[in-house]
């Protein structure tokens, strides 16, 4: 039956596809481990200082995040425009940092409770003022290792 | 005669060419977000048992106004000028135990800079930018000096080695190697920044 199965010469062969779901896989696998979930989405305006003398804030697990900035548009009507604390996903007062702080921890692995960072991510026009009440109430709870979150960069931009 | 042969196979050939360049373009674009900032200790709240009788000489003093100024010292004083005179506070040496310093020995300025304290101080009104940039620059007079003796006695910066020694891929046998070394550079000029309760007038 030869006569019957016979190719044509100039036939393309067809190429092997059995790699593809190895490609695919490959890139399933890259976001994966590129993607970091957004947990709580921005309510106050973010823009933080630059400065040159930076450390890398390593292992996202054992840091506790406190967001401080004038609320954005949408939540102006509410709670105006002074600097508020952003705690999670929620405004929250000054007092309200320690517990929250210790319900973080408490989140926690044991081994981990001990060599938590709290990083400041404050909006560079905020006040002293409230960050040095969030610093006492750290203190209070006992979480002294902070980290002010800033962009690289030359400081002095910061003082246009 | 019946057909045998199913549907046409698609030439999927070209899949895999294009899945590379998505790939390659996507691990060109992506930044792994890593955040970054000063590194800074609290006060314990707890105040020590013991008094300790600082000199007031060994205090290098640091006001930020409401304005944005800096008194230093009880001079005025613009921050670009704070690293500098930070640098010569901390490796001033006038009690002369200290061999690596190369300051001027001023008698009235501090005694070792192992005993060498910043006290920063700030209004409630004081910008965040602000701080952050004295916070930097006074780091950055630590980092300035811990750079210069571990390039003196290892050949290579500080900043560099304590990066590579506490990042979690450095391999443990470079860690143990490291830490010695960046201890031995700490306790040079161990960091003391004092930052005391806000003033509110």
């Amino acid at each position: 039956m030869a006569k019957f199965t016979k190719k044509k010469d100039g036939d393309l062969p067809a190429v092997s596809t059995a790699s593809l779901p190895d490609i695919v896989f490959m890139l399933l696998f890259f976001f994966m481990t590129v993607t970091t979930m957004k947990d709580s989405s921005l309510m106050v305006a973010n823009t933080l200082p630059n400065a040159s003398e930076i450390k890398k804030l390593e292992k996202k697990d054992r840091v506790i995040y406190i967001y401080v900035g004038t609320p954005t548009q949408e939540y102006q009507k509410v709670f105006g425009t002074e600097p508020k604390i952003q705690l999670n996903d929620k405004f929250a007062n000054v007092d309200e940092v320690g517990t929250f702080i210790l319900a973080e921890r408490a989140k926690k692995p044991q081994e981990l409770q001990n060599v938590l960072t709290t990083a400041l991510k404050v909006d560079k026009d905020a006040n002293m003022g409230l960050i040095t009440d969030i610093k006492q109430q750290l203190r209070e709870v006992n979480a002294l290792k902070v980290n002010y979150t800033t962009y690289e960069g030359d400081a002095f931009n910061n003082l246009q | 005669m019946p057909r045998r042969k199913g549907a046409p196979e698609v030439n999927a050939g070209s899949m895999a060419d294009i899945a590379f360049l998505l790939l390659i373009f996507f691990l060109v674009t992506t930044t792994i977000e890593t955040d970054a900032g000063l590194d800074r200790m609290l006060p314990p709240i707890e105040p020590p048992d013991t008094d300790v009788i600082i000199k007031q000489k060994n205090i290098f003093t640091v006001n930020i106004n409401r304005n944005g100024q800096l008194l230093v010292e009880d001079n005025l004083m613009e921050i670009k000028d704070l690293r500098e005179a930070a640098t010569a506070f901390l490796e001033n040496g006038a009690d002369g135990t200290c061999s690596y310093c190369k300051g001027r020995k001023n008698p009235s300025s501090s005694d070792n800079p192992t005993k060498a304290i910043i006290s920063l101080k700030n209004d409630r009104e004081t910008k965040y930018s602000t701080y952050i940039t004295v916070q930097n620059e006074l780091v950055g007079a630590y980092n300035d000096l811990r750079n210069r003796e571990a390039q003196r006695l290892f050949g290579r910066d500080f900043t560099k080695m304590e990066a590579e020694y506490l990042n979690p891929e450095t391999p443990s046998s470079v860690r143990d190697e490291l830490k010695d070394k960046v201890k031995r550079i700490q306790d040079m000029f161990p960091q003391k920044l004092s930052e005391a309760e806000t003033t509110t007038n």
